[in-house]
């Protein structure tokens, strides 16, 4: 039996999974990253995407919108401003999602004329939405 | 004296508010536990994000680079006051109860000179600050078409509010709302979302666990994402305990209206019937007393 990490996936709303897995699939601001039992201790920012869990019971996905996740060598704690069960989103829930990203970028076109800090972020999150989308073939356009 | 009639038609319509109280009663008491089961649902995520916050927040401390979000602007003299109630009446002292905190607390800013600004979440205290502060009222936000609270509702209030900060529109932000303790007390609570306090207890817990975490992107990045969510987060459980308490300041202020009505509806009766027999004394008085003049 291999080792297990505690994993919570926390959304404001509500608790969605509180179980031991084997392995959890994070992605990360800075990239995917994959927490084992015993890794080391991490605190990321999210960037949309799917979060993986693999544990005893099989595989279970996520969609998630950003937020944060905490790990140490016991728990992974994934604090997610919004998260939805890969099977029951739907395609006008992803399609809300992809137009307030939108509403989001052009928001910061429109505000941050000169700097593009926040127009990239914007436009990093729309572009993150939309690979997440197609990923899990939901994104039309 | 009323006549028979006037009482008959009174008790009637006591009978009738008590069905009405009873019946707000028990749909406050159904509400309440939904109530109850969001806030409940939000702790975990409230109590985790509150605790990453405080390890964060120690580890950058008061440094120059901080966020202006945890650091604040250096003064204090421009407050603005989030004034959280409900969007009905009728559940006894809940929203007076708010309003009186905040009323408190904006006099006193007063007083020491500063500036003060309101902005009212919900209907009825903005009714009950409407006079004397009136003129500080910056922003409304209504929420009577929501049926059940959101994160995306209190992310919109949290959104407007860090909008003005960058404009500097204050320099401190603090939010009043009622936290639920059981159904007959709710606490009037305020609260300061900007600048962030950090949670000494979380932070010591940090210490004293003595790990390291590393950090990606680096701390500052992150506290600079977490920080608005901070305010979003501490504005959507006060909407969530201002809910509960809602619900509970009505339950039992329905509570004590029904049996009101029930002792009224008691204490007529009593007359109702005393008044019956008093007229029929009186008619076989008169009765007996013709019969014997004749």
């Amino acid at each position: 039996m291999a080792e297990t990490v505690h994993f919570d996936l926390v959304s404001p709303e509500r608790r969605l999974v509180s179980a031991d897995v084997t392995e959890v699939s994070i992605p990360g601001a800075e990239g995917d990253l994959t927490a084992m039992a015993s890794h080391s201790p991490l605190i990321t920012t999210l960037r949309p995407g799917l979060v993986k869990s693999v544990g005893a019971d099989g595989e279970a996905e996520y969609v998630v919108t950003g937020g944060f996740a905490e790990i140490d060598g016991e728990t992974v704690s994934v604090l997610a401003e919004r998260a939805i069960p890969r099977d029951e989103i739907t395609q006008e829930q992803f399609k809300e999602l992809v137009d307030e990203a939108k509403a989001k970028l052009s928001k910061a076109q429109e505000t941050f004329v000169n700097e593009p800090g926040p127009v990239d972020d914007a436009a990093k999150l729309l572009s993150d939405m939309v690979a997440m989308g197609t990923h899990i073939g939901l994104y039309t356009d | 004296m009323p006549s028979l009639k006037d009482l008959k038609n009174r008790i009637e319509s006591v009978k009738s508010t008590r069905k009405i109280t009873k019946a707000m009663q028990m749909v406050a008491a159904a509400k309440l536990r939904r109530a109850q089961d969001a806030a409940e649902m939000s702790r975990p995520y409230t109590e985790k994000f509150n605790a990453v916050m405080g390890k964060l927040a120690a580890s950058v401390g008061d440094s120059d680079s901080a966020p202006r979000l945890l650091r604040g602007t250096g003064s204090d003299d421009v407050q603005l006051l989030v004034v959280m109630t409900a969007e009905r009446g009728l559940c006894g002292g809940f929203n007076a109860n708010i309003a009186k905190k905040a009323r408190a607390e904006a006099q006193k800013l007063l007083a020491e000179g500063k500036t003060v600004k309101i902005m009212t979440v919900g209907k009825k205290g903005r009714d009950a600050l409407k006079r004397d502060l009136g003129d500080h009222f910056i922003h409304h936000v209504d929420l009577s078409e929501v049926k059940n609270v959101g994160y995306a509702d209190a992310q919109a209030i949290a959104s407007d509010i860090l909008a003005r900060f960058d404009a500097e529109e204050f320099d401190v932000a603090k939010i009043f709302y009622a936290k639920f303790e059981n159904v007959v007390s709710q606490i009037p609570t305020m609260q300061q979302v900007i600048p962030f306090q950090v949670d000494e207890a979380a932070a010591e817990e940090a210490d004293e666990a003595g790990v390291v975490y590393d950090y990606e992107p680096d701390e500052e990045a992150i506290l600079a994402d977490l920080l608005p969510r901070g305010v979003a987060t501490a504005i959507f459980s006060a909407l969530l305990e201002n809910g509960a308490s809602e619900q509970g300041a009505r339950m039992s202020a329905m509570d004590n209206a029904t049996r009101n009505a029930g002792e009224m509806i008691d204490k007529l009766t009593i007359e109702y019937n005393r008044s019956r027999q008093a007229v029929i004394t009186n008619e076989l008085i008169e009765i007996i007393s013709g019969a014997e003049a004749l």
